[in-house]
């Protein structure tokens, strides 16, 4: 697997591109700018979230037996997975039990699953997929990555990489629409048709959930396209997948986070749809998998337990110099982004150690999160543990160490300051050229003619 | 130990010291125009606002814009008589092609209308039609999310939704596009 920087390193030889890239998500910042200054109140109403989300951190054992409690007596089984395998054999139980322990794999048409950031942690499509089950992703941006065999490379816009003129080639050779049409009408059309009579045949839909509430055992789903609700209101079997940090105390609490919500991910005053499940319809079944993964653990680690705070609307990814110009997949994580870089090393240190790196530390994503969280400050913190534990690269803990030298001894520093100007100025060669890091995409500064020192000396009077 | 006493002592020992919750008197104190925002807010996400005086005036409305031999359904008697829908398998609703209902109430600073199972008759009515007009009273408009739940307060329904303007998508490109999985057009009919 590549690392962050050897995968941006590819994302980047296509400077267009990345350029396009980096402007489509800025642009989304700027909507995101133009909906938060329209409401008075927003730095209040971001303080008040920050503090409900610190209020359930510290409550939410309780929260959570309330939750479980209420909405048990409102008709919705609840299910308790420790890690992501549980979570996917609970779903295929769910599909299993409904079948009475045979499913009928030849006529079985599968399950239709709307936006779940925490089913592509629990990489459960793979997982059903072996089984024999086809999981179809209703959200158009998620199935277009989908028939392309991708993974998201954003939360909130999935396919946020992909051109239309691709979207058109996919959708030619999966769905056969015309060739070489890219109109984003059309080709929606298209994944609506397509999409309607999966809705219409599918006993199965599993959705996400954005909140739940322990005081009524409700929760609520979020989107655009409407694609929740056609899978949800169509199917037998409702499965509903949460980490359990998704818990909110009570119903009037929402008015705060639905404010919030889609104003900070695409700058709209909200989602067309705010769905509040609260009992299943009359002969279907509802489900709730409360999920761990790895939670429990990061809530006891005081310096990052607020990053469990996360509503997902991805403004950080949006604002961030290093995600718009490397790209979501560059992360090789679930959830990509500065968020997703201090979420990952709490599950594998040492498969996700380069992400908190994946930052320089501008600190633009605490200034958006409409939780706030010190997203910045825990990147700083994390680089601190990685290293601690052994989990960075040696070249990179022996330049700090050199580093470190240099930079605490008076006569090494003025030593290596002078060679150094020597070095660039008589041998430029020796710093630009591709073994030198600094180099690349950079053209190297012109040697200034004296140091600081010297100037200083010379002219302090 | 199950996984969920597992998970449940492991949150207990490891959850943080109890915090207060914040005071939310203070929030929604925004004094807005109700109908001229919320018209300008659902028409800027794509929804259609018209002030009426009366039924009469909705009807003509639906019949010179909309075609009246495709499949109508409403849960107001002013528009149908049918109820039968609301009862059948909900998969026999995709031909609908229009849905008239009332909603409960609107929010202004966000165009969203509150709609529970008693408005909508069938839950997946207002998703699968094609087409979807909703009646307000103007007196009913609320300013902001905040005097929306305590509107909701505790009234118990199986499932309740906030709909704003017409189904959309960005994700090709960011072309906004009307019409992705549900209604394709919203009209919403003040009195």
């Amino acid at each position: 697997m590549k690392t962050h920087s050897e995968a941006a390193e590819v994302f980047n030889k296509d400077f267009d591109r990345t350029t396009w890239h980096d402007q489509t998500l800025f642009m989304v910042r700027q909507k995101r700018d133009k909906a938060a200054f329209q409401i008075d109140d927003w730095e209040l109403l971001r303080e008040t979230a920050s503090q409900i989300k610190n209020n359930v951190l510290s409550n939410m054992h309780n929260y959570l037996l309330q939750f479980e409690e209420n909405a048990s007596n409102n008709g919705i089984k609840i299910h308790w997975a420790a890690d992501a395998k549980e979570h996917n054999e609970i779903v295929y139980g769910i599909i299993s039990d409904y079948y009475r322990g045979e499913i009928p794999v030849d006529t079985f048409k599968g399950m239709v699953k709307s936006k779940s950031m925490l089913t592509e942690e629990c990489h459960m499509n793979e997982f059903l997929a072996e089984k024999g089950i086809e999981v179809i992703d209703t959200d158009l941006g998620e199935r277009i990555v989908q028939l392309a065999e991708e993974p998201p490379s954003h939360i909130v816009m999935p396919c946020i990489h992909w051109k239309k003129e691709e979207i058109g080639e996919l959708f030619h050779k999966h769905l056969g629409t015309e060739k070489g049409n890219k109109d984003p009408q059309y080709l929606t059309e298209a994944a609506r048709q397509h999409l309607r009579d999966k809705f219409l045949t599918r006993p199965i839909a599993l959705t996400g959930v954005n909140f739940a509430v322990a005081e009524t055992g409700e929760f609520v789903v979020c989107t655009n396209e409407g694609n929740a609700d056609m899978g949800a209101h169509l199917a037998d079997v409702h499965i509903a997948s949460m980490g359990f940090e998704k818990i909110i105390p009570q119903k009037k609490h929402l008015g705060v986070f639905l404010r919030l919500l889609a104003r900070s991910a695409t700058g709209q005053p909200i989602t067309t749809y705010s769905s509040h499940f609260k009992k299943p319809r009359d002969g279907q079944q509802m489900h709730i998998v409360i999920v761990d993964n790895g939670r429990s653990t990061q809530l006891g680690r005081e310096d990052f337990r607020n990053s469990l705070k996360c509503i997902r609307c991805a403004a950080c990814f949006n604002t961030c110099p290093v995600y718009r110009r490397s790209g979501g997949h560059s992360y090789h994580s679930a959830v990509a982004g500065p968020i997703g870089s201090i979420l990952a090393p709490n599950l594998d240190m040492r498969a996700n150690a380069d992400l908190p790196f994946a930052s320089t530390l501008c600190g633009s994503c605490s200034n958006v999160c409409p939780v706030k969280i010190d997203i910045h400050q825990q990147l700083y913190k994390w680089r601190q543990v990685l290293v601690q534990e052994g989990y960075t690269s040696m070249s990179k803990t022996l330049a700090m160490k050199g580093m470190s030298t240099v930079l605490s001894n008076p006569s090494v520093f003025k030593f290596s300051g002078k060679v150094g100007r020597m070095l660039m100025d008589k041998l430029p060669f020796l710093v630009n050229n591709n073994m030198n890091p600094w180099y690349k995409q950079r053209e190297m500064p012109e040697p200034p003619e004296e140091s600081f020192r010297d100037w200083y000396k010379k002219n302090k009077k | 130990m199950s996984s969920r006493e597992n998970i449940l002592s492991k949150i207990k020992q490891n959850q943080p010291e109890l915090l207060p919750l914040p005071d939310l008197s203070v929030l929604g104190s925004e004094k807005y125009d109700l109908v001229e925002k919320f018209t300008e807010i659902l028409e800027g996400i794509g929804g259609k606002v018209l002030q009426v005086s009366d039924i009469e005036e909705i009807k003509n409305y639906i019949i010179s814009n909309y075609p009246i031999n495709a499949r109508v359904i409403s849960t107001l008697p002013a528009f149908s008589d049918n109820r039968d829908w609301q009862t059948a398998d909900p998969h026999s609703l995709k031909d609908a092609e229009f849905l008239i209902i009332k909603g409960q109430f609107a929010v202004a600073e966000n165009g969203a209308i509150w709609l529970t199972e008693s408005e909508i008759g069938q839950r997946v009515a207002p998703f699968i039609t094609q087409y979807l007009a909703i009646i307000i009273e103007k007196s009913s408009i609320l300013p902001t999310m905040h005097q929306a739940y305590e509107e909701i307060g505790s009234i118990d329904y199986g499932f309740g939704v906030f709909l704003a303007g017409p189904s959309k998508t960005a994700d090709i490109e960011q072309s906004l596009v009307l019409g992705a999985h549900g209604a394709r057009g919203l009209v919403v009919f003040l009195v």
